[in-house]
């Protein structure tokens, strides 16, 4: 069954002259990697928020069309609600911790829901260990790197052990490094918990690998959906203005030119390699 | 030209920042300091308009020392674009916001209503001239802050991570300008950790870690050097990751260009048929 | 950011930093009761002296004697003050009960102050938050509380940033009169304003996303428990409070210290 489903959903900011997202009609199964891309301005963000319910709870103005995420209706649904079955992590990670101490942010959500003190414990220490920062459980969240910031970011929204978590650009302020970290965090809970994962990233040269369920956006409404490697190979996807992986554009130059590469386009540096030394034994 | 003898910063909560940096940088270059967050990058820089003067060393612009200037006075010839746009933007339109430097350093008023013409119309924002700066998306707002530095013409450019936060076309546009500035000899330095952004522009590369300077020299070397960029923890550029697993091969490792990727790949097909 | 020295919490460990604050604010309050109860300057030395072993336990003795020295001024000022109304008031007779009098008052002002500086000084703004969580007082004020301490640090490294990049585009921020000063400071106060609304904006989502308002009843991961040492103190904040009840109202009436000699 579908974990996330929308129908023709339409909605237009309150004072806004044009709609920021339109027609939208997406599927999204339990388990999958989604990724959503698109220029500037796409709609992606808010694409992002009406999973949750902050649209159109939280932004107000009008939400036409239909959607379900874990079987909720959210138009019929508080945000609180919805919480304890979709996580969303923001690009900024400053803005995002408000205690003094980390894993009293981890804790927060299952404050706010009236866990009791030993389940509390125990969900916030597993979270904490699932994104690799037990060790600095204690240390106020302004003391830590940005990378770190977000990763306590994923563990207070883990800690609600939500069946998805969506993730808006959030290493926008990470450098590729701890970028690369973050994605790796997001991958395990994926394969390991089975969690569903929608992440939004300009940075389809890190992330293009992790997905088989593609979304580009534009201009509010879902120009393509689907695999990737045929996505990310068609030329209007490139004019459009998406960050087509370098990896994957040689590959295309090459074929071009007639290199006898395999059909399957690679996403990664590596899978390009692997391909190149076939092709030039 | 810029110019720091071996200088040393440290903040007042006595963290030292620099520990003995020493760098020159002649007029029209175009510089891409890299490194860790917290190697000293914004540091390094914040000394090229006299915000920071160093605690030991000297910095000189042009042959003065800017410890005998003001910062404002500095600021005439050393253009600095901030991180973030909204730490800058203030004014009822964008029509303001570009005349505010101006204002401050006593343009006369036929000549700020013609550079604000100007630098509207470089950077395509001619049609927001009255708008309110808040009212615009994250992008226009960044080239509302970028037209503000332009309209001095200051003869050097300091871009602080221009491109966080901005998708391709953005990037491209950026290059594009940059390209641009270079064409009317602008010295253009750039803080930034984006490895593909650089890889792109290839300019020389200075690369920071812990408050020194440890690698200096072109973008290419640089940034195909697998110990160099593992000390300051910064990722290959993706072609060179291809190019690093196809050493077995003999292909070279130094490659970041897509075209010379392609070439040299080319050729070394021909060369086994 | 000296201006906040005073208030600055410092991390160190000692028996009265690990103190409940709950208690440790009774404490304060019973000592602003007992400055009250009393006028003479005999009492009221007491009661300055009794803080000191719990400033050296604390190891904060310099941020406290700073905190003193702040204190000086106004203290003088109600020193003065005092002397010169009771010499207007009884036809300019500078007699030596008045002036002890007057340091009476004076010291009052005092122990006040050190005994809320001595709090303040031992007590981590987390241990503070908790406190007033767990206290009868609405979440949200605590929240508020923690969250404006939180953010501090963010905003004056925000407000210096902001100082830097009009700067950088030639605003001169000593120069001018009063008046131009104060107008120098609205490229900076604005985008520093609306920094903070966005900032709020990007919180309230975060909050929302994370169940903000799912329930009333709200648990806690931490939970302040009452040790010896608390009920200790505990019971010597009664004791002090019975004991300077009693002496005021049913003792002996307290000497002056001129009478003494």
């Amino acid at each position: 069954m579908a974990i996330i489903e929308t129908k023709n959903l339409t909605y237009t900011y309150p004072g806004a002259t044009k709609p920021s997202i339109v027609d939208v009609s997406i599927k999204v199964e339990k388990g999958e990697f989604v990724l959503i891309t698109g220029p500037s301005g796409c709609g992606k963000t808010t694409l992002c928020r009406t999973f949750n319910g902050l649209v159109p709870h939280f932004y107000q103005g009008e939400l036409k069309g239909e959607i379900t995420v874990a079987g909720i209706d959210t138009l019929t649904h508080h945000t609180y609600e919805m919480a304890k079955h979709v996580g969303l992590v923001f690009q900024n990670p400053e803005n995002q911790l408000f205690a003094l101490s980390i894993e009293k942010d981890v804790a927060f959500g299952l404050e706010n829901v009236g866990v009791s003190r030993e389940e509390m414990r125990r969900k916030v220490d597993w979270a904490l260990n699932q994104t690799g920062i037990y060790d600095i459980r204690e240390r106020s969240p302004h003391e830590i790197s940005g990378g770190q910031q977000q990763r306590v970011a994923i563990a207070s929204v883990l800690a609600m052990e939500p069946e998805v978590i969506v993730l808006d650009e959030p290493t926008s302020f990470l450098d590729p490094l701890s970028a690369e970290k973050i994605f790796e965090v997001i991958y395990k809970l994926n394969k390991e918990q089975g969690i569903t994962v929608i992440l939004v990233e300009h940075r389809l040269d890190l992330t293009a690998k992790y997905t088989n369920h593609l979304i580009v956006m534009d201009e509010g409404k879902v120009r393509f959906e689907g695999d990737p490697r045929q996505i990310l190979s068609n030329e209007e996807t490139r004019l459009m203005g998406v960050g087509i992986p370098k990896a994957t554009l040689l590959y295309q130059m090459l074929k071009k030119e007639g290199l006898n590469l395999p059909d399957k386009t690679p996403l990664s540096s590596e899978e390009l390699a692997d391909q190149l030394l076939e092709a030039l034994k | 030209m810029i110019e720091a003898k071996d200088i040393r910063y440290s903040y007042p909560n006595k963290v030292e920042a620099l520990k003995g940096v020493s760098i020159k940088i002649e007029d029209g270059e175009f510089l891409a300091i890299m490194g860790q967050n917290g190697a000293g990058k914004s540091t390094l820089v914040k000394h090229f308009n006299g915000l920071l003067k160093p605690s030991q060393g000297k910095v000189l612009i042009d042959g003065v020392e800017t410890t005998k200037s003001s910062v404002a006075s500095l600021a005439r010839n050393v253009g600095f674009v901030f991180q973030n746009p909204d730490h800058q933007l203030f004014s009822e339109t964008v029509e303001e916001e570009i005349a505010f430097a101006l204002k401050n350093f006593g343009f006369k008023p036929e000549v700020i209503e013609d550079r604000v013409t100007w630098a509207l119309n470089l950077l395509s924002l001619t049609q927001y001239r009255k708008t309110s700066p808040f009212l615009l998306s994250g992008g226009e707002r960044k080239r509302v802050a970028l037209a503000s530095v332009l309209a001095w013409d200051p003869s050097t450019l300091i871009l602080d991570e221009p491109t966080i936060g901005q998708d391709h076309e953005q990037k491209e546009r950026l290059r594009q300008f940059i390209l641009q500035m270079q064409t009317q000899k602008k010295t253009v330095v750039t803080v930034t950790h984006d490895v593909e952004f650089v890889a792109e522009c290839n300019p020389r590369v200075l690369l920071m870690k812990d408050g020194k300077i440890v690698a200096d020299g072109e973008g290419k070397e640089i940034l195909t050097n697998p110990a160099l960029l593992e000390l300051s923890s910064i990722v290959l550029p993706q072609i060179a990751q291809v190019f690093t697993k196809l050493e077995s091969l003999g292909f070279p490792k130094d490659v970041i260009d897509i075209y010379e990727a392609k070439q040299i790949i080319l050729k070394a097909k021909e060369r086994q048929l | 950011m000296s201006v906040f020295d005073g208030l600055r919490f410092r991390k160190v460990s000692s028996p009265i930093h690990n103190l409940d604050p709950r208690i440790k604010f009774v404490y304060v309050i019973a000592v602003f009761v007992v400055a009250i109860l009393f006028f003479q300057i005999i009492p009221l030395l007491l009661l300055f002296f009794m803080q000191l072993p719990f400033v050296l336990l604390a190891r904060v003795q310099r941020q406290w004697l700073r905190s003193l020295r702040g204190a000086a001024f106004l203290a003088i000022f109600i020193f003065v003050v005092n002397v010169g109304t009771t010499y207007f008031t009884s036809g300019y007779h500078l007699i030596a009960p008045n002036i002890e009098n007057a340091a009476a008052m004076t010291l009052r002002f005092v122990v006040l102050v050190e005994s809320f500086s001595v709090f303040f000084l031992t007590t981590s703004p987390d241990h503070l938050g908790l406190a007033l969580e767990e206290s009868r007082v609405p979440y949200e004020f605590a929240f508020a509380f923690t969250t404006a301490v939180r953010f501090v640090p963010v905003l004056a490294e925000e407000a210096q940033t902001i100082m830097d990049a009009q700067k950088a585009r030639g605003l001169e921020l000593e120069k001018g009169g009063l008046l131009k000063r104060i107008r120098n400071y609205v490229p900076v106060l604005i985008p520093l304003i609306v920094s903070a609304i966005r900032r709020s904006l990007e919180l309230a989502e975060a909050m929302e996303s994370r169940a903000w308002g799912a329930t009333k009843k709200r648990t806690n991961l931490y939970l302040l428990k009452l040790h010896k040492g608390d009920y200790a103190l505990l019971a010597i904040t009664v004791g002090i409070l019975v004991i300077s009840v009693y002496i005021r109202f049913f003792g002996p009436s307290i000497p002056t210290i001129i009478s003494l000699l």
